[in-house]
């Protein structure tokens, strides 16, 4: 595959995230705070991005093959399992307690906040560590 | 509704991005996973090239465009560290985050993507209403 359309792909991401107030961490926990002064601007983000996935995807999959690249690399587990769930509540917990998912922290690097470093490194840690934990919760049910 | 613009020309732009790198590529455009994949996997290249335009894209917003930097968060580094501890576990342990569930496996129809996306806004939403609590009870 051509490595070049990433880096097309990642522009469009960052002016997305940026132009959006995605990577304003505070505006995210606005948005989740639903029961009190609520912001609704990442309604719009959201729904514009799933509209246009929605609407191109299937178009984009009826082609035997991407246009640089031998074939799509999707993920190919289907199965509603508990790593899924307990993976999502993990990540929904960490990200209302400070309003960063990965996007907006990355592309939150820019800015030069210790803050932003701080969370960036514990999520790698994070990522590191997840085998281990999840081995440990896998047995811990036993 | 002018206030409204800018996050939805962003969110078109955030799925352009992901449609742009199937159709390229043939791959997800899946924050948690190309910033792991980066450091681990097979095929650096490609996510390497995207986090660097990512980073180009945001700087092309505020020295381009001229918008405004965001605040840092507000909150301790304690509980930054603390979240983004339970970012990393649980982005890897549920094959997404809210790029490769959100935006693009909802693109896909993906019923995994749908649960993961469903589950992880509850928890958003109750994490900021018992943060509110807290701060209502301590302040």
């Amino acid at each position: 595959m051509k490595a070049w359309p990433a880096l097309v792909s990642g522009v469009l991401f960052g002016l997305g995230l940026t132009l959006s107030g995605m990577s304003d961490p505070a505006k995210v926990q606005g948005f989740l705070n639903i029961t009190g002064d609520w912001v609704p601007d990442l309604i719009f983000v959201m729904g514009g991005a799933v509209v246009v996935t929605v609407l191109l995807t299937p178009l984009v999959l009826k082609r035997a093959a991407p246009l640089m690249a031998d074939s799509f690399s999707l993920p190919l587990t289907a199965a509603l399992d508990k790593r899924l769930i307990a993976g999502a509540i993990l990540f929904g917990t960490g990200w209302g307690l400070s309003g960063y998912c990965p996007g907006p922290a990355a592309v939150s690097l820019l800015y030069g906040y210790k803050s932003t470093f701080v969370f960036f490194i514990a999520m790698l840690l994070g990522m590191s560590l997840e085998g281990r934990f999840s081995h440990w919760l896998s047995h811990s049910e036993r | 509704m002018n206030q409204y613009i800018a996050p939805l020309a962003g969110g078109l732009l955030l799925g352009l991005s992901a449609i742009w790198l199937l159709i390229s590529v043939g791959r997800v455009a899946g924050i948690s996973g190309i910033v792991w994949g980066s450091i681990t996997g097979p095929d650096r290249n490609w996510r390497w090239l995207f986090i660097a335009g990512l980073l180009l894209g945001g700087a092309v917003t505020h020295m381009v465009i001229g918008q405004s930097i965001p605040s840092p968060s507000g909150a301790p580094l304690w509980l930054l560290a603390i979240s983004g501890m339970l970012v990393g576990i649980g982005t890897r342990m549920g094959g997404g985050c809210t790029s490769g569930h959100g935006v693009c496996g909802l693109g896909r129809r993906s019923p995994r993507s749908l649960v993961a996306t469903l589950t992880f806004m509850a928890f958003g939403v109750i994490t900021v209403f018992v943060l509110q609590l807290i701060n209502g009870v301590s302040s």
